[in-house]
Order: C-alpha cells, then structure tokens, then sequence
C-alpha cells in the first residue's frame, strides 16, 4: 500500500464516519443524563427521510437539515415525556419507536425513492486546504465532516471541564445529590435528550443528504444500532466514541477494499463482517471490565492493565433509572 | 395477577387512539381511509389462499411471540429472535441436505426441526451466556448474533450450499419435492406448522402458569436478586427461559424453510421476530393473549401486502399500525399506574 493510498483511505474514513459521530454524540449526551435512547435506528431513518423529503420538495438544504433536526427532537421528547414523565421502562417504548419509526419512514417516504435531491457541497476550506497531508485529511470535505469534526472536542470540553456539564454526568450518576443541590432534574434530562435527539436526526439527514444521498426503504438501517454500540464500546468517554466510530468506519472501507482483490470471501458476507466484528470487540471489551476477571487482570504488568482500564469504564449509574423525587 | 385485559376500557381506547393517528398518516398520504382499513383488517379473510397465506404467517409469528413471553417472563428482551430463527433454519437445511431418494421423509421433517431447535437454543443460550458472565446486554449481544446469522446464511447461501452456475439472493438449490410438507389442495396452507404453533402455545402456557419451573422463572424475571435470595437458581432458570425462547424461534426457522421457502434463503426470519418482539411487549408474561394478539398482527400484516395493488399505498403502514397500538397500549398502562414491561 503506497503513501498516497493511505492519505485517501483515512480522508475517506473520515468522511464515512462523519454521520456516525454526530449520532454517538447525541446517544452520548442522553445516555450521560441518564436516559437510554434506543430508538436511534429508527430515529435516523424517520429524520433522514423527513429531511432529505423537505430538501427535496423546497430545493433548500437549510430546511432539510431543520427537519431532520425537528423530527429528531420530536422523537426524543416523546421518549423523555414517556420515559422520564411517566417513568415506563426506556428499553420498551425506545424499541417499539425504532420498529415504528422504520415503517414510518418506509410509509412516508414512499414517492421519495430513488429521487435526486439537492447534496450538501463539497467546501475545501480555502488556504488550510492545501497544507500537504493534514489539508487533504481534514480540510477538504463538506460542512457536515467539519461539524463532525468540531463536535468531539466540543462536547468533552463541555461535559468534563465545564459546571454546566459537571451537572451533566451527575444527572447519570446521581440524579438525587443534584436534586438535593436544587437542580431540577426532571428539566435537565428533558433538555439533554432532546438535545441528543436533535444531534441524532442531524446524523440521519447527513447520510441522506450527504453520505448516501438520496432515499431508498430502508435506506441504512442498522446505522443506529451500531452507534448505540459505539457508545458502550465508547465506556461514554467522548473520546474514546471517537475512537470507536472511526474503527468501525475503517472496518468498512477495508470490507469495501476486500472486495476488489480476488478473496474467496462472497460480497455479501464482507458487507455484514463489520457489524459482526463490532460486536465482537464490544463483548470483548466489556468482558474485560468483568468483576469476575479483575483479580487476573491485577496480576498483569502495568502497561497492559493501563490499556485495559482505559478500554473499560463503568456506565452511568443511574442509566435507564427514572428518577423520582423524594 | 389480575390481567391487564379485566378493564377493557382503557386498552379500547388506546386502539382508537392507535387507528385514529393511522387514519391520518392514510389521509396524509392521500389514500382511501376506509378502504385502507377494509384491506388492513379484512383483506387476509377474503379467499381461501389469503386466509393460508394469513395462517402460514401466524404460525412462525406465534412461536416466536410464544417463546418471548417465556424470556420476558424471566426479564430478558431478547433481541436475538431473528438470529435464533435465522440458525434454526440454517440447521434444518443442513440435516436436509442428508436426504437421498428413498429415504423415509418422515426422518429428515422431525430431524430438521429438532436441530433447528438445537440450534435456536444454542443461539440464545450464547446470548443468555455474554450477559451473564461478560455484562454484555441482552440486547446487543443479541443484535451481535443476528449479523452473525445473518452472515452465516449468506455465506452459505453465496459460498458452500450455493446454487450451481448462479449464487443468488433467491436462495439455495431448492430442496427435493418429497421434502416439501404437503399442502392443502389449492393453498400453500401446510397444517403442521399451525399445529405445531398451537401446540406450543399450550405447552409453554402450563409451563409458565401452572408449574413451580414457571414460577421460578417470573420471580427472576420480577426481581434477579430477590429470587437468588430465597433459593432459586436464578442464573439457571434464566438460562432455560431464554433456550425455550430460542428453541421455539429456531422451529418457526426449521418450518419456514420446510414449509414456505423450501431453500435456504438469506433472511429467514424476514422481520416476523421482531414483530414476535411487538407481540411479546403487548401481552407480556401473559401466554393466554398471545393468540388472540398474534392473529391480528398476522390479519394486519398479510393484508397490507393487498395494499401496493389494490390501492398503491405503501404495505409499511401495517408495521406503523402495530407499533402505534403497542405504544398506546403501553402509554396506557402506565397511566393507569400499572408498571410497564
């Protein structure tokens, strides 16, 4: 593999994982406030099809991209006023509005198939552009790469150094101590699911509009399932979500590549390969943050046991628990 | 436990509820409302092929809804169901691909369904295994295994079992025509399938209902801790509960491929595990509705297959409608101050 090659496979894996950062973002700022989203998938699809329908019908991208982002929202409010009002089980009503929202968006989005669309444009930032190496990695793609880009360290600056973010993890950790404090937390959890929800209907019109333009049934389903994997792969660490996204980004494009050279392996199984490897990695992962295997891992010298802790934290405490005022 | 199902008022208008948002949709999308609905609810029942098509849907729907309610029942969202039907069938067809002519076919049907539940179990027990040993949810770990599955049968599909000349989506090379369960005349209404569903259902029924085996299994699934603490082997029962759960998808596996697709074809489980899943969260724990609630699931869905031909509106609503009722359903037991699944 020559110098070159490598540059266009990591710009490329950057752009593909684009979609997959915003969405980890938003299960990330819900999940870190305590409520599971699991809706994602279907979330994306519904945002994604309502924003690539308005873009489509008004020609403004503008508008596509706040569609998505109200459909989104609205979902996620639904889930916050079912889920945090009503204090039903987040796990339930987040898969029943996944399967929902995937048929929704299959209704409604019937007379948009195979449609072209307006596609968000190419916009090489000018002057940072041409700096060898890094222009062609970070500087030549579109808006929505850029906000990819400027949302991770936005969000670990936000959530771990600032007191607006410290406000946040506690409503994942002890929603109880901050009530005490006099924080409303019933508010605060509204507010970051809904937050999450319009970053995860962003993600959807950033694949319809950007990364796989235009719509189709189903357009990518399961998307979302891995994002909501990514996080736990992730251990809610802003960074590490990164890390994750851009793995299972760069699983893809190497499924793509194994297409191409004369592999006995058919195209269809390299397709769902990623996915598979995915998973894999997050039981790995989680297993060895198992209570059960930390004495062994206590025995192993530092540098390993350094890497380990740094792959495995603990979830929010009180993730997926309503909270009910004392 | 008083069922849920006592005070019908509040379920009755959940459904209205549920209707009357599809009724928009329908009118959004510029379609005959009434119409629509006729076909939604009735057009399953109008020809004798409909009404088999209709029963050849509800009887893997079942097993799966069936097996559910018993891995709820010990708390556990198996995700998995399509993974477990998709191996199941997968296993079937490799005891079938054993057949020579002359054979007795009677050996290879039993065969067939017996390793489909082998495998189903197998399947979930994995699943049940990631949680409980590498804290791995359910629900992931199940999603993990239904990629896996699903590239397990399309590597066979595309790979070792493939047609020969053209690998295609289509499937497998079909099996051989003594192989396939007869049909009634006229139909492709194969009565083993149904039977089996039904036989299922009572079985599972007694089991949870009616024996301290079943018992067991609900108090885990209420409280994991608080059984441990008065004896019984919760890890053990849940283990059970979610290889009964996977046996049943697999069979719904193993009779699709002997009784529908007759080859191995890459989605087995076509999405009726998931609507299992719906089934399941609307009945929960409770085996006795899950007929009545299976069947209608089954009437919607078949007859939204009409719905492209005869009105050209998008079959999907039928998913949009029962998604609706489950979540109204659901909405309104939390309202009434029950608590949710």
């Amino acid at each position: 593999m020559n110098w070159t090659q490598l540059l266009t496979d990591i710009a490329a894996i950057i752009a593909v994982s684009a979609p997959l950062i915003i969405a980890t973002m938003g299960i990330y700022l819900s999940e870190r406030a305590g409520v599971i989203n699991l809706s994602v998938d279907g979330s994306m699809l519904l945002a994604g099809m309502a924003g690539f329908a308005v873009a489509y019908t008004t020609n403004s991208l503008i508008l596509g991209f706040v569609a998505a982002a109200l459909v989104g929202g609205l979902i996620a409010a639904l889930i916050a006023y079912l889920g945090v009002s009503l204090r039903i089980s987040q796990t339930a009503i987040g898969f029943v509005l996944a399967l929902l929202c995937t048929d929704l968006s299959s209704f409604l989005g019937n007379p948009y198939v195979q449609q072209t669309g307006p596609a968000v444009p190419a916009w090489p930032i000018p002057g940072l552009a041409t700096i060898p190496v890094f222009g062609q990695l970070l500087f030549s793609h579109d808006a929505v790469i850029y906000l990819s880009l400027i949302l991770v360290p936005l969000l670990a600056w936000w959530i771990m150094r600032t007191r607006s973010g410290l406000i946040v993890r506690g409503l994942g950790e002890r929603p109880d101590a901050l009530f005490a404090r006099g924080i409303d937390v019933i508010r605060w959890r509204y507010l970051m699911v809904i937050i999450g929800g319009v970053l995860i209907g962003l993600a959807g019109a950033a694949y319809t509009l950007d990364l796989k333009q235009g719509w189709t049934y189903r357009h990518m389903a399961g998307t979302g399932w891995i994002a909501l994997a990514i996080v736990i792969f992730g251990a809610w660490r802003p960074w590490r979500i990164l890390l994750g996204c851009y793995f299972f980004a760069a699983l893809q494009t190497m499924a793509g590549r194994l297409q191409d050279n004369t592999w006995q392996i058919p195209t269809q199984v390299l397709q769902v390969a990623p996915f598979v490897v995915m998973i894999l990695v997050l039981a790995v992962v989680n297993c060895l943050g198992a209570p059960e295997l930390q004495r062994w891992i206590n025995r192993l010298p530092t540098p390993l046991r350094r890497v380990i802790r740094f792959l495995t934290s603990p979830a929010p405490a009180a993730l997926g628990q309503p909270f009910i005022q004392q | 436990m008083k069922t849920q199902f006592v005070a019908l008022r509040t379920p009755v208008i959940a459904m209205g509820v549920a209707l009357a948002i599809t009724a928009v949709l329908l009118l959004l999308a510029g379609a005959d409302v009434l119409a629509a609905f006729g076909v939604l609810l009735g057009g399953a029942l109008t020809t004798p092929s409909r009404i088999s098509d209709m029963l050849m849907l509800l009887a893997p729907l079942l097993l799966c809804a069936v097996g559910l309610t018993t891995s709820f029942a010990a708390g556990q969202y198996n995700l998995g169901i399509e993974g477990q039907m998709t191996v199941g069938g997968v296993a079937a067809m490799w005891w079938l691909r054993g057949y020579q002519d002359g054979s007795p076919v009677i050996l290879y049907w039993i065969g067939a369904v017996l390793c489909g539940m082998l495998m189903g179990a197998v399947w979930a027990l994995l699943v049940a295994l990631l949680k409980r040993y590498m804290h791995v949810s359910e629900i992931f770990a199940g999603l993990g295994f239904n990629f896996v599955a699903l590239g397990l049968a399309l590597y066979l599909v595309f790979g070792p079992w493939k047609r020969p000349g053209v690998a295609s989506m289509s499937g497998t090379e079909p099996l051989a025509d003594a192989l396939w369960l007869p049909t009634l005349t006229g139909t492709r209404l194969t009565l083993v399938s149904p039977i089996l569903a039904i036989v299922m259902l009572v079985i599972v029924w007694r089991l949870i209902r009616h024996t301290h085996w079943g018992l067991q299994v609900r108090a885990c699934g209420l409280s994991a801790l608080a059984s441990v603490r008065m004896g019984v082997p919760a890890t053990r029962r849940t283990f059970e509960a979610m290889a009964l759960c996977g046996a049943c998808a697999g069979m719904a596996g193993a009779l699709q491929i002997i009784g529908v697709y007759h080859s191995l074809v890459p989605n087995v489980a076509s999405g009726i595990g998931l609507m299992g899943l719906l089934v399941a969260l609307l009945v929960r724990a409770d085996v006795r509705w899950v007929a009545l609630v299976a069947f209608f699931f089954a009437i919607i869905t078949s007859g939204s297959i009409q719905l492209p031909l005869a009105l050209s509106i998008d079959s999907s609503i039928s998913g949009v409608l029962q998604g609706l009722i489950v979540l109204a359903i659901i909405v309104a037991r939390a309202r009434r101050g029950e608590e949710a699944a």
